[in-house]
């Protein structure tokens, strides 16, 4: 049966990616929008911006690429929307194939086409003056916190894919996700803001998440952050799958 | 086959929708390597039967058995058995025609996909079309591709929910062609139309399905002497509208 898993995954990963790739408007959508964000604050917030850091771009990168991937999710909901309206989705349920797969190869292409995006942001990071000397290991650390990232909103994102009546639907879900960062230390440091809203961004996940990326990449100690951030997203995970695996055993019956 | 019982079985069939009672009690038989219509009109409840047998949809009471396994019980068997065309073409309209293909021979584990996709592609006629993007095709195209991709792995029982529904007349013959082929080679085919005449020229059974129940059912002859036999009388007879389109067309394939 594993076998059939791994088979079945990897035709439907090869199907999803092919979507991704031949839509690359959607690549382009994802990307766009943050690398304006990272321009803006560059070059038109970030002089009036006091974080205490000389490196502005550095500062601002983790928080640029968590929007990024808020918004990439939207487009797994859409895509496994529009599945279940043609009647592919009937189709490979009605197939003697392992079910799970036919989930499995949206998660695995948003890790993919997200990967992509991120990179395309960090390349245009480096070309304004982002930098880090950071090791292997700090990268791996990274790079893990943000693959738990993306497959706790993309286990959200596949909820809604299968809950939504209309295509909005299943893609609006991700606005306030896009929108958290910006109440958090992701451009600002949480001390200038007023109680209330300081006490809302100084607990919400992104807030641990950016500061332990922060870390990471300057070498500092991450200290209790790292297992914060990582708290959230593993909790979001669990909580997103449960979800979408009700919501999918609701689908077939 | 070692056994000849029958390919489908349904017995006290129900499915109730919140409030709706859409399946009170169905009872039928489909003969392995024949082709059963089930006639009915919109919301008939056509569809729902076909989706628990095509283990979509769990039946609230009653049993069904495909190819001798159980829909509920032994959904994986079943599902192992049949190949399901829906009512909407259930095809990638993102992917060509052949990757289309390729995909299911894949999931099926036929050996050599690549060439079952282009015996497939040439025997719907598809092979000129077989490189472009689904989304391109005509409807008729799509119909097409949509049973030939229902036919990779030869599974001996296949669901056609209205297959022809939306198609125009050619396409409709075309589609027809094919399914008496595929009787022609013993597969058993539950079809379901609110046509009256796609049953007639199709089926070996009706079954006419009535607000949730089946009200009658048999060979075209048997439901024929249901009514009064018929009376000779002399009518001019008027080429149908059908008839005449194809002959302008220049497609008349009778």
């Amino acid at each position: 049966m594993t076998a059939h898993v791994l088979n079945d995954t990897g035709v439907m990963l090869d199907r999803s990616l092919k979507h991704v790739t031949r839509s690359l408007d959607t690549i382009i959508t994802v990307t766009i929008m943050p690398i304006a964000f990272l321009l803006l604050f560059r070059y038109v917030f970030g002089g009036a911006i006091q974080t205490g850091t000389d490196n502005y771009t550095n500062y601002l990168m983790p928080g640029v690429l968590l929007i990024a991937i808020a918004s990439g999710i939207s487009y797994t909901g859409f895509r496994l929307f529009n599945d279940m309206q043609g009647g592919i989705f009937e189709r490979f349920n009605s197939m003697p194939i392992a079910r799970s797969s036919v989930l499995w190869g949206h998660v695995l292409t948003s890790l993919v086409s997200n990967a992509i995006s991120v990179l395309v942001i960090i390349g245009v990071g480096l070309i304004i003056g982002f930098r880090t000397s950071a090791g292997v290991l700090a990268w791996l650390a990274v790079t893990g916190i943000l693959v738990i990232f993306t497959l706790a909103l993309t286990w959200l994102a596949i909820v809604a894919g299968l809950s939504a009546s209309t295509p909005d639907g299943a893609s609006a879900f991700s606005y306030p996700l896009i929108f958290l960062p910006f109440i958090s230390s992701a451009f600002v440091p949480t001390e200038t803001m007023p109680g209330p809203v300081r006490a809302f961004a100084e607990n919400q996940p992104v807030t641990s998440i950016v500061n332990s990326i922060r870390a990471l990449w300057a070498e500092q100690p991450v200290g209790h952050e790292i297992w914060i951030a990582l708290a959230w997203c593993v909790g979001i995970l669990i909580i997103a799958y449960l979800f979408a695996m009700a919501a999918y055993r609701r689908k077939i019956a | 086959m070692p056994t000849r019982a029958p390919a489908i079985e349904v017995a006290g069939l129900e499915k109730s929708y919140k409030d709706l009672k859409v399946l009170k009690g169905v009872d039928l038989t489909v003969d392995r390597g024949s082709v059963f219509a089930l006639l009915g009109s919109n919301g008939a409840g056509k569809t729902t039967i076909v989706r628990i047998l095509a283990t979509l949809l769990k039946p609230d009471a009653g049993t069904a058995t495909v190819n001798e396994f159980d829909v509920v019980s032994q959904a994986a068997h079943v599902r192992e058995s049949i190949s399901l065309t829906g009512q909407f073409a259930a095809v990638d309209e993102i992917l060509s025609g052949r990757e289309n293909l390729v995909m299911i021979a894949k999931l099926r584990r036929v050996p050599d996909p690549g060439d079952v996709a282009d015996d497939l592609l040439k025997r719907f006629d598809l092979a000129d079309a077989g490189g472009r993007r689904v989304g391109t095709y005509s409807g008729g195209m799509r119909r097409r591709l949509d049973i030939a991709m229902s036919l990779i792995g030869d599974p001996p029982v296949i669901f056609l929910d209205e297959p022809t529904t939306g198609l125009d007349p050619e396409a409709r013959l075309e589609v027809w062609e094919e399914i008496r082929k595929l009787a022609g080679g013993g597969t058993t085919v539950l079809l379901t139309t609110q046509y009256l005449d796609e049953a007639e020229k199709l089926a070996d059974r009706i079954a006419i399905l009535h607000q949730g129940t089946i009200i009658v059912t048999g060979t075209l002859a048997e439901l024929r002497q249901l009514l009064p036999p018929a009376q000779a009388e002399l009518v001019e007879r008027q080429p149908t509208l059908e008839e005449i389109f194809l002959a302008i067309v220049g497609k008349e394939k009778r």
